[in-house]
Protein backbone atom coordinates (compact mmCIF):
# COMPACT_ATOMS: atom_id res chain seq x y z
CA UNK A 1 0.00 0.00 0.00
CA UNK A 2 1.42 3.36 -0.96
CA UNK A 3 1.67 6.35 1.34
CA UNK A 4 -1.12 8.01 -0.55
CA UNK A 5 -3.51 5.10 -0.13
CA UNK A 6 -2.89 4.48 3.55
CA UNK A 7 -3.29 8.10 4.54
CA UNK A 8 -6.43 8.36 2.52
CA UNK A 9 -7.99 5.49 4.39
CA UNK A 10 -6.85 6.90 7.70
CA UNK A 11 -8.63 10.13 6.90
CA UNK A 12 -11.99 8.43 6.57
CA UNK A 13 -13.96 8.41 9.76
CA UNK A 14 -13.78 12.17 10.48
CA UNK A 15 -17.05 13.65 11.65
CA UNK A 16 -18.88 16.82 10.63
CA UNK A 17 -20.02 19.53 13.04
CA UNK A 18 -23.46 18.74 14.52
CA UNK A 19 -26.39 19.72 12.31
CA UNK A 20 -24.43 19.85 9.06
CA UNK A 21 -26.24 17.97 6.27
CA UNK A 22 -24.40 14.83 5.19
CA UNK A 23 -24.26 13.50 1.65
CA UNK A 24 -22.93 10.18 0.37
CA UNK A 25 -22.27 11.67 -3.08
CA UNK A 26 -19.04 10.71 -4.80
CA UNK A 27 -18.38 13.71 -7.04
CA UNK A 28 -15.68 11.71 -8.85
CA UNK A 29 -17.95 8.86 -9.98
CA UNK A 30 -18.56 8.44 -13.69
CA UNK A 31 -22.28 9.23 -13.35
CA UNK A 32 -21.54 12.59 -11.82
CA UNK A 33 -18.83 13.42 -14.33
CA UNK A 34 -21.15 12.75 -17.27
CA UNK A 35 -23.69 15.33 -16.08
CA UNK A 36 -22.74 16.88 -12.74
CA UNK A 37 -25.33 19.66 -12.65
CA UNK A 38 -28.31 17.81 -11.11
CA UNK A 39 -25.99 16.58 -8.36
CA UNK A 40 -24.78 20.10 -7.73
CA UNK A 41 -28.35 21.23 -7.36
CA UNK A 42 -28.89 18.54 -4.77
CA UNK A 43 -25.82 19.71 -2.82
CA UNK A 44 -26.86 23.38 -3.01
CA UNK A 45 -30.31 22.53 -1.70
CA UNK A 46 -28.94 20.53 1.23
CA UNK A 47 -27.40 23.64 2.75
CA UNK A 48 -24.66 26.26 2.52
CA UNK A 49 -22.09 23.79 3.89
CA UNK A 50 -22.40 20.04 3.38
CA UNK A 51 -20.36 17.09 4.64
CA UNK A 52 -19.24 14.54 2.03
CA UNK A 53 -18.89 11.40 4.09
CA UNK A 54 -17.11 9.36 1.46
CA UNK A 55 -14.08 11.63 1.65
CA UNK A 56 -14.50 13.20 5.09
CA UNK A 57 -14.55 16.75 3.72
CA UNK A 58 -16.88 19.73 3.79
CA UNK A 59 -18.23 21.03 0.51
CA UNK A 60 -19.70 24.34 -0.63
CA UNK A 61 -21.83 24.60 -3.77
CA UNK A 62 -23.70 27.88 -3.34
CA UNK A 63 -22.33 31.00 -5.02
CA UNK A 64 -21.92 33.07 -1.85
CA UNK A 65 -19.98 30.43 0.06
CA UNK A 66 -17.86 29.53 -2.95
CA UNK A 67 -16.93 33.16 -3.32
CA UNK A 68 -16.32 33.63 0.38
CA UNK A 69 -14.01 30.65 0.70
CA UNK A 70 -12.02 31.76 -2.35
CA UNK A 71 -11.83 35.37 -1.21
CA UNK A 72 -10.72 34.72 2.37
CA UNK A 73 -7.37 33.19 1.53
CA UNK A 74 -6.03 33.78 5.04
CA UNK A 75 -8.63 31.41 6.52
CA UNK A 76 -8.98 29.03 3.61
CA UNK A 77 -5.44 28.34 2.54
CA UNK A 78 -3.81 26.73 -0.49
CA UNK A 79 -0.48 25.60 0.94
CA UNK A 80 -1.97 22.28 2.04
CA UNK A 81 -2.61 21.64 -1.66
CA UNK A 82 -5.71 22.41 -3.69
CA UNK A 83 -6.54 18.72 -4.04
CA UNK A 84 -7.92 16.20 -1.58
CA UNK A 85 -4.43 15.33 -0.31
CA UNK A 86 -3.32 17.46 2.64
CA UNK A 87 0.34 18.33 1.96
CA UNK A 88 0.82 19.21 5.60
CA UNK A 89 0.18 15.63 6.65
CA UNK A 90 0.43 13.52 3.50
CA UNK A 91 2.94 13.11 0.72
CA UNK A 92 2.01 14.76 -2.58
CA UNK A 93 2.56 12.91 -5.87
CA UNK A 94 4.83 15.67 -7.10
CA UNK A 95 6.45 18.74 -5.63
CA UNK A 96 3.73 21.28 -4.84
CA UNK A 97 3.35 24.17 -7.23
CA UNK A 98 5.08 27.30 -5.94
CA UNK A 99 2.29 29.57 -7.09
CA UNK A 100 -0.88 27.49 -6.88
CA UNK A 101 -0.15 25.67 -3.67
CA UNK A 102 1.38 28.32 -1.44
CA UNK A 103 0.00 31.05 0.81
CA UNK A 104 0.99 34.66 1.36
CA UNK A 105 3.80 35.81 1.54
CA UNK A 106 5.50 33.10 -0.60
CA UNK A 107 2.68 33.40 -3.08
CA UNK A 108 3.07 37.15 -3.58
CA UNK A 109 6.55 36.85 -5.03
CA UNK A 110 5.79 34.25 -7.68
CA UNK A 111 2.39 35.67 -8.45
CA UNK A 112 3.88 39.05 -9.23
CA UNK A 113 6.12 37.60 -11.92
CA UNK A 114 3.22 35.70 -13.50
CA UNK A 115 1.01 38.76 -13.42
CA UNK A 116 3.55 40.82 -15.29
CA UNK A 117 4.23 38.21 -17.96
CA UNK A 118 0.53 37.50 -18.49
CA UNK A 119 -0.84 41.04 -18.09
CA UNK A 120 -3.28 42.44 -20.67
CA UNK A 121 -0.58 44.81 -21.86
CA UNK A 122 1.93 42.03 -22.45
CA UNK A 123 -0.73 39.98 -24.22
CA UNK A 124 -1.56 42.70 -26.70
CA UNK A 125 1.64 41.82 -28.49
CA UNK A 126 0.24 38.34 -29.17
CA UNK A 127 -3.12 39.37 -30.56
CA UNK A 128 -2.09 39.58 -34.20
CA UNK A 129 -0.31 36.25 -34.14
CA UNK A 130 -3.34 34.59 -32.53
CA UNK A 131 -5.62 36.10 -35.17
CA UNK A 132 -3.46 34.80 -38.00
CA UNK A 133 -3.42 31.31 -36.57
CA UNK A 134 -7.17 31.38 -35.94
CA UNK A 135 -7.76 32.28 -39.59
CA UNK A 136 -5.58 29.40 -40.72
CA UNK A 137 -7.29 26.95 -38.45
CA UNK A 138 -10.82 27.96 -39.40
CA UNK A 139 -9.88 27.79 -43.09
CA UNK A 140 -8.67 24.22 -42.59
CA UNK A 141 -11.86 23.37 -40.72
CA UNK A 142 -14.03 24.71 -43.52
CA UNK A 143 -12.08 22.74 -46.10
CA UNK A 144 -12.67 19.59 -44.11
CA UNK A 145 -16.40 20.17 -43.72
CA UNK A 146 -16.85 17.31 -41.32
CA UNK A 147 -14.45 17.42 -38.42
CA UNK A 148 -13.76 16.44 -34.85
CA UNK A 149 -14.28 19.72 -33.03
CA UNK A 150 -12.05 18.48 -30.22
CA UNK A 151 -8.96 17.41 -32.18
CA UNK A 152 -9.29 19.83 -35.09
CA UNK A 153 -10.44 22.91 -33.20
CA UNK A 154 -10.18 22.82 -29.42
CA UNK A 155 -6.82 21.00 -29.29
CA UNK A 156 -5.25 22.45 -32.35
CA UNK A 157 -5.40 26.11 -31.40
CA UNK A 158 -3.84 26.22 -27.89
CA UNK A 159 -1.32 23.52 -28.80
CA UNK A 160 -0.11 25.89 -31.47
CA UNK A 161 -0.52 29.39 -30.06
CA UNK A 162 -0.14 28.87 -26.33
CA UNK A 163 2.77 26.46 -26.56
CA UNK A 164 4.41 28.86 -29.04
CA UNK A 165 3.87 31.73 -26.61
CA UNK A 166 5.54 29.80 -23.80
CA UNK A 167 8.31 28.84 -26.21
CA UNK A 168 8.44 25.04 -26.01
CA UNK A 169 9.68 22.93 -28.93
CA UNK A 170 7.14 22.07 -31.64
CA UNK A 171 8.24 18.45 -31.57
CA UNK A 172 6.54 16.31 -28.90
CA UNK A 173 3.82 18.69 -27.80
CA UNK A 174 1.38 15.80 -27.62
CA UNK A 175 3.04 15.01 -24.28
CA UNK A 176 1.59 18.16 -22.78
CA UNK A 177 -1.93 16.76 -22.67
CA UNK A 178 -1.38 13.60 -20.58
CA UNK A 179 0.67 15.69 -18.18
CA UNK A 180 -2.14 18.19 -17.66
CA UNK A 181 -4.62 15.34 -17.37
CA UNK A 182 -2.52 13.92 -14.54
CA UNK A 183 -2.24 17.22 -12.73
CA UNK A 184 -6.01 17.67 -12.74
CA UNK A 185 -6.78 14.07 -11.83
CA UNK A 186 -4.46 14.46 -8.87
CA UNK A 187 -6.66 17.12 -7.29
CA UNK A 188 -9.19 14.38 -6.68
CA UNK A 189 -8.88 11.10 -4.78
CA UNK A 190 -6.40 8.35 -5.57
CA UNK A 191 -8.93 6.38 -7.61
CA UNK A 192 -8.58 4.11 -10.63
CA UNK A 193 -8.69 7.11 -12.92
CA UNK A 194 -5.72 8.67 -11.12
CA UNK A 195 -3.75 5.41 -11.06
CA UNK A 196 -4.29 4.67 -14.73
CA UNK A 197 -3.25 8.18 -15.64
CA UNK A 198 -0.09 7.94 -13.53
CA UNK A 199 0.95 4.66 -15.12
CA UNK A 200 0.73 6.13 -18.58
CA UNK A 201 2.59 9.29 -17.68
CA UNK A 202 6.26 8.21 -17.86
CA UNK A 203 7.63 9.65 -21.11
CA UNK A 204 5.44 12.75 -20.91
CA UNK A 205 6.92 13.70 -17.57
CA UNK A 206 10.40 13.46 -19.05
CA UNK A 207 9.45 15.50 -22.07
CA UNK A 208 8.02 18.27 -19.87
CA UNK A 209 11.15 18.35 -17.70
CA UNK A 210 13.21 18.74 -20.87
CA UNK A 211 10.92 21.39 -22.38
CA UNK A 212 11.13 23.57 -19.25
CA UNK A 213 14.90 23.97 -19.51
CA UNK A 214 16.32 27.38 -20.21
CA UNK A 215 18.43 26.20 -23.15
CA UNK A 216 15.50 24.41 -24.77
CA UNK A 217 12.96 27.25 -24.62
CA UNK A 218 12.77 29.90 -27.35
CA UNK A 219 14.40 33.22 -26.55
CA UNK A 220 11.29 35.40 -26.59
CA UNK A 221 8.54 33.38 -24.92
CA UNK A 222 6.99 33.38 -21.45
CA UNK A 223 9.46 30.68 -20.47
CA UNK A 224 12.44 32.87 -21.33
CA UNK A 225 10.81 35.73 -19.42
CA UNK A 226 10.56 33.54 -16.34
CA UNK A 227 14.27 32.79 -16.58
CA UNK A 228 14.90 36.51 -17.04
CA UNK A 229 13.07 37.07 -13.75
CA UNK A 230 15.49 34.59 -12.22
CA UNK A 231 18.43 36.54 -13.67
CA UNK A 232 16.95 39.68 -12.11
CA UNK A 233 16.92 37.94 -8.75
CA UNK A 234 13.12 37.94 -8.36
CA UNK A 235 12.94 34.15 -8.25
CA UNK A 236 15.54 31.42 -8.25
CA UNK A 237 16.67 29.51 -11.33
CA UNK A 238 14.96 26.38 -10.04
CA UNK A 239 11.75 28.29 -9.41
CA UNK A 240 11.80 29.61 -12.96
CA UNK A 241 11.81 26.05 -14.25
CA UNK A 242 8.97 25.11 -11.92
CA UNK A 243 6.91 28.06 -13.06
CA UNK A 244 7.36 27.11 -16.70
CA UNK A 245 6.01 23.71 -15.72
CA UNK A 246 3.06 25.30 -13.93
CA UNK A 247 2.31 27.42 -16.96
CA UNK A 248 2.29 24.40 -19.24
CA UNK A 249 0.20 22.21 -16.96
CA UNK A 250 -2.29 24.92 -16.05
CA UNK A 251 -2.62 26.69 -19.37
CA UNK A 252 -3.23 24.07 -21.98
CA UNK A 253 -5.72 21.35 -21.12
CA UNK A 254 -7.87 23.97 -19.45
CA UNK A 255 -8.14 26.17 -22.53
CA UNK A 256 -8.62 23.13 -24.73
CA UNK A 257 -11.52 21.95 -22.62
CA UNK A 258 -13.02 25.42 -22.49
CA UNK A 259 -12.97 25.56 -26.28
CA UNK A 260 -14.52 22.09 -26.49
CA UNK A 261 -17.22 23.14 -24.04
CA UNK A 262 -17.87 26.22 -26.15
CA UNK A 263 -18.35 24.08 -29.24
CA UNK A 264 -20.62 21.66 -27.38
CA UNK A 265 -22.79 24.45 -26.01
CA UNK A 266 -22.97 26.30 -29.31
CA UNK A 267 -23.63 23.06 -31.20
CA UNK A 268 -26.48 22.16 -28.85
CA UNK A 269 -28.03 25.63 -28.94
CA UNK A 270 -28.24 26.73 -32.59
CA UNK A 271 -30.20 29.84 -31.59
CA UNK A 272 -27.31 30.97 -29.40
CA UNK A 273 -24.81 30.22 -32.16
CA UNK A 274 -26.92 32.38 -34.47
CA UNK A 275 -26.58 35.31 -32.06
CA UNK A 276 -22.80 35.00 -32.20
CA UNK A 277 -22.73 34.48 -35.96
CA UNK A 278 -24.81 37.58 -36.55
CA UNK A 279 -22.59 39.61 -34.27
CA UNK A 280 -19.09 38.10 -34.07
CA UNK A 281 -17.88 41.00 -31.92
CA UNK A 282 -19.83 39.42 -29.08
CA UNK A 283 -17.35 36.57 -28.88
CA UNK A 284 -15.80 37.63 -25.58
CA UNK A 285 -19.17 37.79 -23.85
CA UNK A 286 -20.14 34.45 -25.41
CA UNK A 287 -17.00 32.88 -24.03
CA UNK A 288 -17.80 34.30 -20.61
CA UNK A 289 -21.19 32.62 -20.68
CA UNK A 290 -19.56 29.32 -21.68
CA UNK A 291 -17.28 29.73 -18.67
CA UNK A 292 -20.27 30.27 -16.43
CA UNK A 293 -22.50 27.60 -17.91
CA UNK A 294 -20.04 24.75 -18.29
CA UNK A 295 -16.71 25.68 -16.72
CA UNK A 296 -13.65 23.56 -17.25
CA UNK A 297 -12.54 23.52 -13.62
CA UNK A 298 -15.40 21.98 -11.70
CA UNK A 299 -14.03 21.88 -8.19
CA UNK A 300 -10.91 22.04 -6.03
CA UNK A 301 -10.08 22.36 -2.37
CA UNK A 302 -9.07 24.86 0.21
CA UNK A 303 -7.84 23.88 3.69
CA UNK A 304 -8.69 25.77 6.88
CA UNK A 305 -5.61 27.46 8.30
CA UNK A 306 -7.19 27.74 11.76
CA UNK A 307 -10.54 27.15 13.45
CA UNK A 308 -13.08 29.17 11.45
CA UNK A 309 -16.78 29.63 11.01
CA UNK A 310 -18.40 29.28 7.62
CA UNK A 311 -22.12 30.02 7.22
CA UNK A 312 -22.52 29.38 10.92
CA UNK A 313 -20.70 26.06 10.86
CA UNK A 314 -17.67 25.80 13.15
CA UNK A 315 -14.81 24.13 11.28
CA UNK A 316 -11.53 23.04 12.83
CA UNK A 317 -8.04 23.73 11.48
CA UNK A 318 -6.54 21.61 8.68
CA UNK A 319 -9.96 20.65 7.38
CA UNK A 320 -10.40 20.21 3.63
CA UNK A 321 -13.26 22.06 1.96
CA UNK A 322 -14.32 21.08 -1.54
CA UNK A 323 -15.23 24.21 -3.49
CA UNK A 324 -17.64 23.51 -6.35
CA UNK A 325 -17.08 26.53 -8.55
CA UNK A 326 -19.15 24.99 -11.33
CA UNK A 327 -22.08 24.69 -8.91
CA UNK A 328 -21.72 28.32 -7.81
CA UNK A 329 -21.97 29.33 -11.44
CA UNK A 330 -25.44 27.76 -11.57
CA UNK A 331 -26.77 28.90 -8.22
CA UNK A 332 -30.29 30.32 -8.68
CA UNK A 333 -29.67 32.46 -5.59
CA UNK A 334 -27.30 34.48 -7.76
CA UNK A 335 -28.23 33.86 -11.39
CA UNK A 336 -31.57 34.15 -13.16
CA UNK A 337 -32.38 30.92 -15.06
CA UNK A 338 -28.95 29.51 -14.30
CA UNK A 339 -29.47 26.33 -16.33
CA UNK A 340 -30.16 28.30 -19.50
CA UNK A 341 -27.24 28.89 -21.85
CA UNK A 342 -27.86 32.53 -22.71
CA UNK A 343 -25.01 34.30 -24.49
CA UNK A 344 -26.74 37.65 -24.04
CA UNK A 345 -26.55 37.54 -20.27
CA UNK A 346 -24.06 39.45 -18.15
CA UNK A 347 -21.93 36.49 -17.15
CA UNK A 348 -19.03 38.31 -15.52
CA UNK A 349 -18.77 37.56 -11.83
CA UNK A 350 -18.82 33.85 -12.55
CA UNK A 351 -16.14 31.95 -10.69
CA UNK A 352 -14.84 29.71 -13.49
CA UNK A 353 -11.33 31.07 -12.93
CA UNK A 354 -11.72 31.25 -9.17
CA UNK A 355 -11.42 34.66 -7.56
CA UNK A 356 -9.20 36.60 -5.19
CA UNK A 357 -5.44 36.30 -4.91
CA UNK A 358 -5.40 32.77 -6.32
CA UNK A 359 -7.71 33.61 -9.21
CA UNK A 360 -6.30 32.06 -12.39
CA UNK A 361 -3.23 34.03 -13.50
CA UNK A 362 -3.73 32.82 -17.07
CA UNK A 363 -7.33 33.90 -17.39
CA UNK A 364 -6.60 36.86 -19.64
CA UNK A 365 -4.67 34.78 -22.17
CA UNK A 366 -7.37 32.11 -21.99
CA UNK A 367 -10.00 34.77 -22.73
CA UNK A 368 -7.86 36.17 -25.54
CA UNK A 369 -7.49 32.76 -27.19
CA UNK A 370 -11.21 32.03 -26.89
CA UNK A 371 -12.35 35.47 -27.94
CA UNK A 372 -10.26 35.44 -31.10
CA UNK A 373 -10.99 31.89 -32.16
CA UNK A 374 -14.74 32.19 -31.63
CA UNK A 375 -14.84 35.50 -33.44
CA UNK A 376 -13.02 34.17 -36.48
CA UNK A 377 -15.25 31.09 -36.48
CA UNK A 378 -18.36 33.25 -36.33
CA UNK A 379 -17.10 35.46 -39.15
CA UNK A 380 -16.46 32.59 -41.53
CA UNK A 381 -18.95 29.88 -40.62
CA UNK A 382 -22.68 29.78 -41.16
CA UNK A 383 -23.68 26.75 -39.14
CA UNK A 384 -22.33 24.17 -36.72
CA UNK A 385 -24.06 20.83 -36.57
CA UNK A 386 -23.30 18.13 -34.03
CA UNK A 387 -23.18 14.77 -35.80
CA UNK A 388 -23.51 12.77 -32.58
CA UNK A 389 -23.30 13.15 -28.83
CA UNK A 390 -19.93 14.59 -27.81
CA UNK A 391 -17.85 12.06 -25.86
CA UNK A 392 -17.07 13.17 -22.31
CA UNK A 393 -13.44 13.20 -21.24
CA UNK A 394 -13.30 11.75 -17.75
CA UNK A 395 -11.12 13.62 -15.30
CA UNK A 396 -11.47 14.08 -11.54
CA UNK A 397 -11.42 17.86 -11.68
CA UNK A 398 -11.77 19.28 -15.17
CA UNK A 399 -14.64 18.86 -17.56
CA UNK A 400 -14.43 18.66 -21.32
CA UNK A 401 -14.82 16.34 -24.26
CA UNK A 402 -12.58 13.88 -26.03
CA UNK A 403 -14.44 13.67 -29.35
CA UNK A 404 -17.09 15.78 -31.02
CA UNK A 405 -18.06 15.00 -34.63
CA UNK A 406 -19.34 18.16 -36.26
CA UNK A 407 -20.32 19.49 -39.67
CA UNK A 408 -19.13 23.01 -40.41
CA UNK A 409 -20.92 24.92 -43.14
CA UNK A 410 -19.14 28.05 -44.34
CA UNK A 411 -20.87 31.31 -45.04
CA UNK A 412 -21.60 31.86 -48.69
CA UNK A 413 -19.00 34.36 -49.80
CA UNK A 414 -20.60 37.62 -50.84
CA UNK A 415 -19.06 38.28 -54.22
CA UNK B 1 -20.33 57.76 -13.00
CA UNK B 2 -19.46 57.70 -16.66
CA UNK B 3 -22.16 60.24 -17.41
CA UNK B 4 -20.97 62.48 -14.61
CA UNK B 5 -23.75 61.43 -12.26
CA UNK B 6 -23.00 60.37 -8.72
CA UNK B 7 -24.22 57.36 -6.90
CA UNK B 8 -24.07 56.93 -3.21
CA UNK B 9 -23.82 53.51 -1.75
CA UNK B 10 -23.23 52.70 1.85
CA UNK B 11 -19.95 51.02 2.50
CA UNK B 12 -19.05 48.90 5.45
CA UNK B 13 -15.60 48.71 6.93
CA UNK B 14 -13.87 45.64 5.59
CA UNK B 15 -15.90 45.67 2.37
CA UNK B 16 -14.18 45.42 -0.97
CA UNK B 17 -14.87 48.53 -3.07
CA UNK B 18 -15.11 46.69 -6.39
CA UNK B 19 -17.44 44.05 -4.98
CA UNK B 20 -19.64 46.62 -3.26
CA UNK B 21 -19.99 48.57 -6.49
CA UNK B 22 -20.65 45.50 -8.62
CA UNK B 23 -23.17 44.07 -6.14
CA UNK B 24 -24.96 47.42 -6.12
CA UNK B 25 -25.17 47.23 -9.91
CA UNK B 26 -23.12 50.35 -10.57
CA UNK B 27 -22.15 50.49 -14.24
CA UNK B 28 -18.65 51.34 -15.38
CA UNK B 29 -16.76 48.87 -13.22
CA UNK B 30 -16.22 45.83 -15.36
CA UNK B 31 -14.12 43.61 -13.10
CA UNK B 32 -13.68 40.90 -15.69
CA UNK B 33 -11.24 38.89 -13.59
CA UNK B 34 -13.44 39.01 -10.52
CA UNK B 35 -10.89 40.65 -8.28
CA UNK B 36 -7.83 38.59 -9.08
CA UNK B 37 -5.83 41.71 -10.02
CA UNK B 38 -5.38 40.41 -13.55
CA UNK B 39 -7.56 42.53 -15.80
CA UNK B 40 -7.37 46.23 -14.85
CA UNK B 41 -11.05 46.67 -15.74
CA UNK B 42 -12.03 47.77 -12.24
CA UNK B 43 -10.03 50.98 -12.54
CA UNK B 44 -11.27 53.97 -10.52
CA UNK B 45 -10.07 57.46 -9.68
CA UNK B 46 -10.19 57.89 -5.95
CA UNK B 47 -11.20 61.33 -4.72
CA UNK B 48 -8.33 63.31 -3.20
CA UNK B 49 -10.01 63.29 0.21
CA UNK B 50 -10.38 59.52 0.19
CA UNK B 51 -6.94 58.69 -1.19
CA UNK B 52 -5.30 58.83 2.21
CA UNK B 53 -7.72 56.29 3.61
CA UNK B 54 -6.15 53.45 1.64
CA UNK B 55 -2.77 51.80 1.91
CA UNK B 56 -0.41 52.58 -0.98
CA UNK B 57 -0.56 50.78 -4.32
CA UNK B 58 0.67 47.19 -3.99
CA UNK B 59 3.34 45.68 -6.23
CA UNK B 60 0.98 43.57 -8.28
CA UNK B 61 -1.53 46.39 -8.51
CA UNK B 62 1.27 48.62 -9.80
CA UNK B 63 1.97 46.20 -12.68
CA UNK B 64 -1.69 46.09 -13.52
CA UNK B 65 -2.27 49.83 -13.33
CA UNK B 66 0.02 50.11 -16.32
CA UNK B 67 -2.61 48.22 -18.29
CA UNK B 68 -5.62 50.49 -17.75
CA UNK B 69 -7.44 51.61 -20.87
CA UNK B 70 -8.28 55.07 -19.55
CA UNK B 71 -5.42 57.33 -18.58
CA UNK B 72 -3.63 56.46 -15.38
CA UNK B 73 -3.61 59.35 -12.92
CA UNK B 74 -1.90 59.68 -9.55
CA UNK B 75 -5.27 58.86 -7.95
CA UNK B 76 -5.79 55.74 -10.05
CA UNK B 77 -6.48 52.54 -8.15
CA UNK B 78 -7.87 49.11 -8.91
CA UNK B 79 -11.06 48.98 -6.89
CA UNK B 80 -10.73 45.23 -6.34
CA UNK B 81 -7.64 45.95 -4.28
CA UNK B 82 -9.36 48.50 -2.05
CA UNK B 83 -10.80 47.48 1.27
CA UNK B 84 -12.79 50.06 3.18
CA UNK B 85 -10.83 50.85 6.36
CA UNK B 86 -12.30 50.95 9.87
CA UNK B 87 -13.92 54.24 10.74
CA UNK B 88 -14.49 55.32 7.12
CA UNK B 89 -18.09 55.93 6.15
CA UNK B 90 -17.77 57.49 2.70
CA UNK B 91 -15.45 56.71 -0.13
CA UNK B 92 -15.70 58.85 -3.23
CA UNK B 93 -14.48 57.39 -6.49
CA UNK B 94 -14.89 58.41 -10.11
CA UNK B 95 -15.30 55.82 -12.81
CA UNK B 96 -13.12 56.34 -15.91
CA UNK B 97 -14.85 56.61 -19.27
CA UNK B 98 -13.45 53.32 -20.51
CA UNK B 99 -12.46 50.00 -19.00
CA UNK B 100 -12.06 47.85 -22.10
S1 LIG C 1 -11.24 43.09 -11.02
FE1 LIG C 1 -9.65 42.56 -12.37
S2 LIG C 1 -8.04 43.78 -11.71
FE2 LIG C 1 -9.64 44.32 -10.38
Amino acid sequence: MSVLESTQQAREGGLPAPGVPVSDLDPYSADVLIDPYPYYEMLRELGPVVWLEKYGVYAVARYDQVKQVLSEADKFGSSAGIGLTNFHTEEPWRKPSIILEVDVPDHTRTRKVFTRILSPKALNALRERFEREAEKLVTALIEKGECDAVADFAHAFPIKVFADAVGVPAEGREHLLPYGDMVFNAFGPVNDRFRECLTKLGPSSEWIAHACRRDVLTKDGFGAQLYAAADAGEITEEEAGMLVRTMLSAGLDTTIFTLSNAMASLGRHPDQWAILRDEPSRSRAVLEEVLRYDPTFQSFYRTTTRAVELAGVPIGAEQKILVFIAAGNRDPRHWANPDTFDVRRQATGNVAFGTGIHGCAGQMIARLEGEILLRVLATRVDSLELLGEPEVHFNNTVRGYSRMPMRITPRVAAS
Amino acid sequence: MKDGSQSEIEVEPGANVMRTAVDAGLPGIFAECGGACMCATCHVYVDQDSVQAFPPVGEVEEEMLECTVAERLPVSRLSCQLVVPEGVATVVVRVPDAQT
